[in-house]
């Protein structure tokens, strides 16, 4: 055991000896090398980031994977109250464990100004959850949180265009109020703005459900919920809860689960990963170049090593080893400049969106590089360690 | 004349006034041993024909003969580099025909260590790494404080304030000391030395090979020297002679008498030198260097 772990242990720091020795040389056959990891390495890492960018898009209007989107409706000719719905779905949420679920409904609601009540253009009520399920941002303030609806006055989440309509374009920071018309007019603090969804966008709103319950009951309706439910279990839930609506005197449509519709095609990925493979394959031809001319440069020092005992194993090793060695130093280079250039890719420049949830650099990205980088030494180090051990140690003396 | 013929008539009586041999176990034991070479026209060549040698432990042994008689070829027998066309090889009474080719390379590199006329050092590497590079190869204690174990050689061999001097540096003699020192360094059963002096001049030779008696002779090595340099020779506990690919016997006067006699080399060969057939054809071949 000593003797193998000595024998290994002294193929490497023969091999790192050698890369001392012909640094320079080395270096130049490397950068290729360096680059092409880079390249692969990058381009793993960018493709999980481009992967993790649509998906958040995705889920910025789906919702996340496992989201739920319960339909509901009741066949009475009058419907039943929205708060007898939703302490319904709230049953069943208890009843499974469901931590994140939030109504979903489109209202309308006014705003009091000197000039009368003016509607505004887009109005929802939501539940807290509502901004966590779909990874709603906010560029100011902050969401709406449970400690919100315990509150009696409203509270408003809202966009710019609105702040500049009916705050005189006051910014959250400066706690602008409104009152809001209708039957029961009443103050609403704005405590948070979402970014515009599109040019031309007019005011924005969202109120909590609970609120628009106490202040708009008119408006609020209970007819879509959307339930962010475990992976595990999240088709067999779809038809638990729908049977359980449908149980509790609602007719109940319960959506499947969000598909992978957004990922990147896969075929794209090894387009990408062809080229860096390529450009790699390229490297590791130079470097196999450089490896031979340096085996022929090194006979006589070959010979002289055979003279110390090297065995024929040892020499194969050692020069396999010297690429081996050389190539995983540039694919650690390469490997950390794809990590300095994916850490600092401006995402929202290029993928059209911030990332909500940044993904670490993904570690198989790396593995992958690495493996590349020393497979390539591998093979490239093959044909000069067989030369290396086809010399004759009396030829290579005297050479 | 046929060689066998020559080994025959010459050979034997010469055998007869050689030192005989260490009576415990042969260290090194050649019996029989030939060498030969196929040429790119087809015919071969006989390098080595019938040689039979016994070195024993600590003894020292000359070779000498001149250039293309076939001495470099019988010291890549001696240490495993070459192997023999026939005959039989025993290190140690074990015979080297029947080890594997790894097996062999493990023997060579803790049984040999090896001095070359042209040094040989590595180049790129400072004196201390040249020293320490056979150690890479050993096992267990040795490999693990080979830094310090070539650090000592060097100090041993004159060099301990050299440790870092690359080998372009240093003189010729300087450089053969480095050479000597990793020779040592793994703690050989015998050193090899072929033309040890052969790129020094004489007074560096001299003292190239009083540092290299004297370090056999401390670690109890054997010491095979090949050298065209009668002077050398004589500093042998025994000498032999190479010519034709035969191996035969020789004595040398003192190297005194060696050195006084510059013009004659025959005349440090005694008795068999003059008249016989090996002595005439010496006379021609062997160039005193002294």
């Amino acid at each position: 055991m000593s003797g193998f772990l000595s024998g290994v242990v002294g193929a490497i720091l023969e091999a790192w000896d050698e890369l001392r020795i012909h640094k320079v040389r080395v270096l130049l056959a490397l950068i290729g090398v360096a680059a092409a990891v880079t390249a692969i390495t990058a381009v793993t890492a960018a493709v999980t980031m481009l992967q993790q960018a649509m998906q958040e898009q995705g889920e910025r209007m789906a919702g996340r994977d496992t989201t739920l989107v319960a339909s509901l409706w009741s066949s009475s000719p009058v419907p039943p109250p929205a708060a007898e719905i939703d302490a319904a779905v709230d049953s069943v949420t208890e009843r499974y464990g469901i931590t994140y679920y939030s109504v979903e409904s489109w209202g309308s609601l006014s705003v009091r100004t000197g000039g009368g009540d003016q509607p505004i253009e887009q109005v929802q009520f939501v539940d807290p959850d509502y901004g966590t399920i779909l990874r709603l941002d906010v560029d100011g303030g902050r969401w709406f949180t449970e400690a919100d609806a315990q509150q009696f006055a409203p509270v408003l989440v809202v966009n710019q265009p609105f702040l500049d309509a009916f705050a005189g374009g006051a910014t959250v920071a400066e706690h602008p109020t409104v009152l809001l018309g209708g039957d029961t007019p009443v103050t609403a603090a704005v405590i948070g703005t979402v970014p515009v969804q599109y040019p031309e966008e007019g005011p924005r709103a969202l109120l909590l459900f609970d609120h628009a319950l106490r202040w708009a009951p008119d408006s609020a309706r209970a007819e879509m919920y959307r339930f962010w439910v475990p992976p595990a279990n999240a088709a067999d839930l779809g038809q638990v809860i729908e049977r359980d609506l449908v149980a509790a005197g609602f007719t109940a449509s319960v959506e499947p689960p969000f598909t992978d519709a957004f990922l990147l095609d896969s075929a794209s990925r090894w387009i990408v990963l062809g080229v860096g493979g390529f450009a790699l394959l390229l490297g590791g031809l130079g470097l196999l170049n450089i490896g031979l001319v340096t085996v022929r440069y090194r006979i006589r020092e070959i010979g002289i090593r055979r003279s110390f005992g090297a065995t024929g194993g040892r020499v194969f090793f050692g020069v396999l080893m010297e690429s081996v060695v050389a190539t995983f130093v540039a694919g650690v280079i390469g490997v950390v400049i794809a990590v300095a250039v994916v850490k600092n890719i401006p995402v929202e420049a290029v993928f059209g969106t911030a990332l909500q949830d940044k993904p670490p650099f993904p570690l198989s990205a790396a593995l992958v590089g690495m493996a590349c980088a020393i497979a390539v030494g591998a093979l490239a180090g093959l044909i000069p360690a067989i030369y290396a051990v086809r010399v004759k140690v009396i030829d290579a003396i005297r050479y | 004349m046929t060689d066998a013929a020559t080994t025959g008539t010459v050979a034997e009586p010469l055998a007869e006034l050689a030192p005989e041999p260490p009576a415990q176990l042969a260290l090194v034991d050649l019996r029989g041993v030939t060498r030969d070479v196929v040429l790119p026209d087809g015919r071969k060549l006989e390098i080595l024909r019938g040689v039979d040698l016994t070195v024993g432990p600590g003894e020292h042994v000359a070779v000498v003969g001149r250039s293309g008689t076939g001495k470099s070829t019988l010291l890549n027998i001696l240490g495993l580099i070459d192997s023999p066309t026939s005959g039989e090889y025993l290190l140690e009474g074990t015979p080297i025909g029947r080890l594997r080719s790894r097996a062999r390379a493990r023997r060579r590199g803790d049984d040999f260590g090896f001095v070359f006329q042209q040094f040989n050092l590595l180049q790129g590497r400072t004196a201390l790494e040249n020293v320490a590079a056979p150690l890479l190869y050993a096992r267990g204690r040795k490999f693990w404080t080979r830094t310090r174990l070539a650090a000592q050689m060097l100090d041993r061999v004159g060099l301990g304030d050299r440790l870092e001097t690359m080998p372009e540096k240093l003189s010729g003699g300087e450089q053969q000391r480095v050479a000597i020192a990793r020779a040592l360094v793994r703690g050989p059963r015998v050193i090899l030395a072929d033309e040890p002096t052969g790129a020094l001049d004489v007074d560096t030779g001299r003292a190239i090979m009083d540092l290299l008696d004297e370090a056999a002779t401390d670690t109890g090595a054997a010491l095979v020297t090949i050298t065209h340099d009668l002077a050398i020779a004589s500093r042998a506990d025994r000498q032999f002679r190479l010519a034709d690919g035969v191996l035969v016997p020789i004595h040398l006067d003192s190297p005194a008498a060696v050195v006084e006699s510059a013009e004659v080399p025959l005349g440090g060969m005694s008795p068999a030198g003059a008249g016989s057939a090996v002595g005439q054809r010496g006379a021609h071949e062997l160039e005193a260097t002294a």
